[in-house]
């Protein structure tokens, strides 16, 4: 690998300008081409063909910006390719086609200058399960070239939680404790980039407000943050988001933008019988369609000339009773529902 | 010495001051419920609020230290063996084998739980039709996309037609979509008299239960409809309901 000590020579990528971009993604597209199945993995549009025979991969694959001091959210199910966009973006698996750069450097030219320069906290904790807090804290200190006293100030807010338990085993810390250790580990060097994979899947709905807290606060010291979630109720905490799913960018906005350009009419309807209702709504001729949303269902409806009384009259005439129609803004939810019907 | 909970056909799970201790540490403490027949329990806490260790227990898996259970009639003391038969499980983190087919999968749960072949054969038509999974029938499990899994997972832990299915945070990381899909096969399992007991970290699929708990620092800290713990919380989401009891927790361990 030649070592570079300036930006990005790749004379694919468009030489990083100011200070405004701290990751540039373009085109990149990666396929495991499984063998066990047809099924696509990877990030980009699934292409025809197999490993030994890819179909050109022009136009394939993925491209967005990150902008410094952002919180930019990766939003999708499991095996949309978040993980993929991580690992390739942290330099620890190569795409089979397009650039990425970190902090102006290349994803494969400068890897060694991005891993000086990120933090990154895996979906899996892979910190060392035998070490203490501690111990694990001051390994990755060192590896940095940094101590922990240089930095304090940095983790200290996210630090001080676990500080009365730093003698205590790495592996035997409950969940959420594992996380904050993890997300201090990753922040010990001063990271300019910060990448958090499902840093909350499997947290409960308490802990997974007090750790976007922590974001928030760490966007204030300059961090940019890329992070990604299977919670759609995340999405409003970040600044931009870019929506996943089987590889690909539904959309990438901020999250007033997304709602805004939620197409259709949206109702919340609920009634005594909630799950007839739910057949009866999606009988109406005028429904788009229809999902379950905590207590209340949503609607959306595809007639602009339908107003709630219509609505109310059918769903009379189906002998629903306590019945309740209110126009609502949509979730970011309901617009990924939209978007991925598409 | 009445050491026994009168069997109640009505009542699928019946608990009694049930407590779990490790050492000096107890992990569930004297909690106290009973899941009806044909109810969705949902069965909610923070991370390490005990809820793991009550289900074990509640699965004849784990023997309480304290208290008493009746799961499906069978004492979760004493008869866990009966306990196991009458229950299914299906959990996020372990549900079929990825290196076995479709049809596989069902030909070995069914086995295990005691199904002829037959009756194998006949239920695994019928499942791949309801599932709309005909295509899939012969592929490898780990190929399929992860709501597929899940959807499938269910339907094979209660292929066995239990009383009961313990669902242990079964729609995480899966899209909204199939999510939703997922939550109708449920309402279908329990409109065939099956009980549901399912924990959950979406606050929006605690509303679709019929119950809720929330467990708090080892103790059950309400119990009602999703609708009368709004009211009593004065909240307007389950969301609201969670957040103020689970902030209330002083186990530092998480």
């Amino acid at each position: 690998m030649k070592k570079n000590e300036t930006i990005v020579d790749n004379s694919n990528l468009v030489p990083i300008q100011g200070l405004g971009v701290a990751i540039e993604v373009k085109n990149l597209y990666k396929n495991y081409y499984p063998i066990k199945s047809g099924e696509f993995a990877g990030l980009g549009r699934p292409a025809i063909g197999d490993k030994s025979n890819p179909v050109p991969l022009q136009g394939l694959g993925v491209s967005f910006e990150v902008n410094r001091g952002e919180i930019f959210g990766i939003i999708g199910p499991d095996g949309a390719g978040k993980t993929t966009l991580f690992r390739i973006l942290t330099t620890l698996i190569l795409a089979n086609s397009g650039t990425a750069s970190v902090d102006g450097f290349d994803v494969v030219n400068d890897y060694k200058e991005i891993r000086k320069r990120v933090g990154y906290m895996p979906g899996k904790f892979s910190l060392y399960q035998d070490l203490t807090v501690e111990e694990n804290l001051n390994f990755f200190a060192t590896v940095f070239n940094t101590t922990i006293e240089e930095n304090y100030e940095l983790i200290k807010d996210i630090y001080q939680q676990i500080e009365p338990f730093k003698k205590r085993r790495a592996g035997k810390l409950s969940g959420g404790m594992k996380q904050k250790l993890a997300l201090s580990c990753a922040l010990i060097h001063k990271p300019s980039v910060l990448f958090l994979d499902e840093p909350t899947t499997g947290v409960d709905p308490v802990s997974r407000k007090e750790f976007w807290g922590m974001l928030k606060s760490l966007r204030e010291q300059g961090i940019t943050i890329l992070v990604s979630t299977p919670y759609m109720d995340e999405a409003s905490l970040c600044d931009r988001i870019a929506l996943i799913q089987n590889g690909q960018f539904l959309k990438i906005e901020t999250p007033e933008n997304i709602v805004a350009q939620y197409e259709n009419k949206l109702w919340a309807v609920e009634s005594d019988n909630m799950h007839k209702l739910l057949i009866d709504l999606r009988n109406n001729e005028m429904t788009k369609n229809c999902f379950a949303f905590g207590d209340k269902h949503h609607v959306s409806i595809s007639n602009e000339q339908m107003t709630i009384e219509n609505l109310k009259e059918y769903l009379m005439k189906e002998n629903h009773t306590n019945i309740q129609i209110l126009e609502i803004e949509p979730t970011v939810e309901d617009c990924f529902m939209q978007l991925s019907q598409k | 010495m009445n050491n026994t909970i009168q069997h109640n056909p009505n009542k699928v799970i019946i608990a009694e001051n049930l407590t779990k201790r490790f050492g000096r540490f107890t992990a569930v403490d004297n909690i106290s419920f009973e899941v009806e027949k044909g109810e969705i329990f949902g069965f909610l806490g923070a991370n390490g609020a005990g809820k793991t260790t009550a289900m074990r227990m509640l699965c004849g898996l784990s023997i309480p230290t304290g208290g008493k259970g009746l799961v499906a009639g069978y004492d979760i003391g004493s008869q866990t063996e009966l306990v196991k038969k009458s229950i299914g499980y299906m959990s996020q983190k372990f549900s079929l084998y990825d290196d076995l087919k479709v049809w596989e999968n069902i030909e070995l749960f069914g086995g295990i739980y005691g199904l002829k072949d037959k009756e194998i054969k006949t239920k695994t038509d019928d499942l791949m039709k309801v599932l709309n999974f005909e295509e899939e029938r012969d592929k490898l499990v780990g190929s399929l996309p992860l709501g597929f899994k899940q959807k499938l997972a269910f339907s094979v832990s209660i292929f066995h037609n239990p009383k009961l299915v313990f669902l242990d945070e079964p729609t995480g990381g899966v899209d909204p979509i199939t999510r939703r899909q997922f939550w109708e096969l449920i309402y279908d399992a329990t409109s065939r008299g099956i009980t549901v007991f399912v924990t959950t970290h979406y606050m929006d699929e605690a509303e679709y239960c019929n119950r809720v708990s929330i467990m708090v620092d080892g103790k059950i800290e309400a119990l009602d409809s999703p609708k009368n713990l709004k009211s009593q919380f004065n909240a307007k989401s389950m969301d609201e309901v969670f957040q103020q009891l689970a902030r209330k927790s002083t186990r530092k361990a998480d």
